[in-house]
């Protein structure tokens, strides 16, 4: 795989580290659940999702649903790999595997963190957890791995879609 | 037996009408005798990538984690809904900006716990976008102790 040469990769990095906030609830459906990126520690990232009726999986005991937890966690690993990457890529998710080690609690705010922990020329490999940030029990645990692609690949994919929706 | 099925079906679409998480997402169920197909209508919100109108990776884990857990409650006779133990998202392709089928299977249905296997779709079944392999616990409260 060739770099395209007119991508600069630390400014794009860089632009990605400043506004990582914003890139993360610019995705529709984060936005619809509510969730929002919360901060980075190198190549550590953190986002979390407040606790909602809507988001509810049991209504007898109001614990919110596992789908909230893996768009949560899906979302979180795909942007520890972006912040992580020295040379620009688009990233697609191969799987994510989560173990519930206990319910979220009614009420109560998520946090998840992850972290990209290995970079291949074509995969990139993070771990992650979700938690209650009062204290320190895990609720789950997760590891992912996404396939990194050419950029332009990306690019030509953008301009498909926007000719079939003109 | 037809009736049996036929009750169990009522309470599993009782359920899921309760969920709101099920709501929010869009998600419905037809079922026929022991066999469900979920559907999820295609809705702006659930994009994950606007610019290529791919559907998030979160909404179709959480379409595919509910279809399995329904098929779960559909084969037993258990008064809540199965709690997931662990579960595998595959990816296999992006999901357009289309309506998402699901089907489950239940692998094994043991005392305590049940292996679900569970495949997404857009055009064509052979096709799928994604497939979800997970655990469910299908033992209320009172079997297990939280510490």
């Amino acid at each position: 795989m060739n770099d395209a040469t007119d991508i600069d990769n630390a400014s794009i990095r860089q632009q990605i580290r400043e506004n990582a906030k914003v890139l993360f609830t610019a995705v529709p459906f984060i936005s619809a659940v509510g969730a929002e990126f919360v901060s980075m520690d190198g190549n550590r990232v953190r986002a979390r999702v407040a606790w909602r009726e809507e988001l509810v999986g049991d209504p007898d005991t109001g614990v919110i649903h596992g789908g909230v937890l893996t768009t949560l966690l899906d979302n979180l690993c795909g942007m520890a790999v972006l912040v992580a990457l020295e040379k620009f890529r688009s990233t697609a998710t191969l799987d994510l595997r989560i173990d519930y080690m206990r319910p979220a609690r009614r009420g109560e705010d998520v946090m998840a963190e992850a972290e990209c922990y290995r970079v291949t020329r074509h995969i990139a490999f993070v771990r992650a957890k979700a938690f209650h940030e009062a204290e320190d029990r895990i609720i789950a645990a997760a590891s992912a791995s996404f396939a990194l692609n050419d950029p332009r690949k990306w690019a030509s994919a953008v301009k498909a879609y926007a000719e079939r929706q003109s | 037996m037809t009736e049996t099925t036929l009750s169990r079906a009522d309470q599993l679409l009782a359920f899921i009408d309760r969920m709101p998480f099920a709501g929010f997402i869009g998600m419905t169920c037809e079922i026929r005798g022991d066999e469900m197909t979920a559907t999820l209508p295609f809705q702006e919100r659930n994009l994950g990538n606007a610019a290529i109108g791919a559907l998030h990776g979160g909404v179709i884990g959480s379409f595919l984690e509910m279809t399995a857990m329904a098929q779960v409650f559909l084969l037993t006779d258990i008064d809540f809904m199965p709690k997931t133990i662990d579960l595998t998202v595959d990816y296999l392709r992006s999901a357009g900006s289309q309506d998402l089928f699901a089907r489950a299977e239940v692998r094994k249905l043991g005392r305590r716990i049940a292996n679900v296997h569970a495949e997404a779709w857009q055009g064509e079944r052979a096709n799928p976008v994604a497939s979800l392999h997970a655990h469910f616990l299908v033992v209320g409260p009172d079997g297990e102790k939280e510490d």
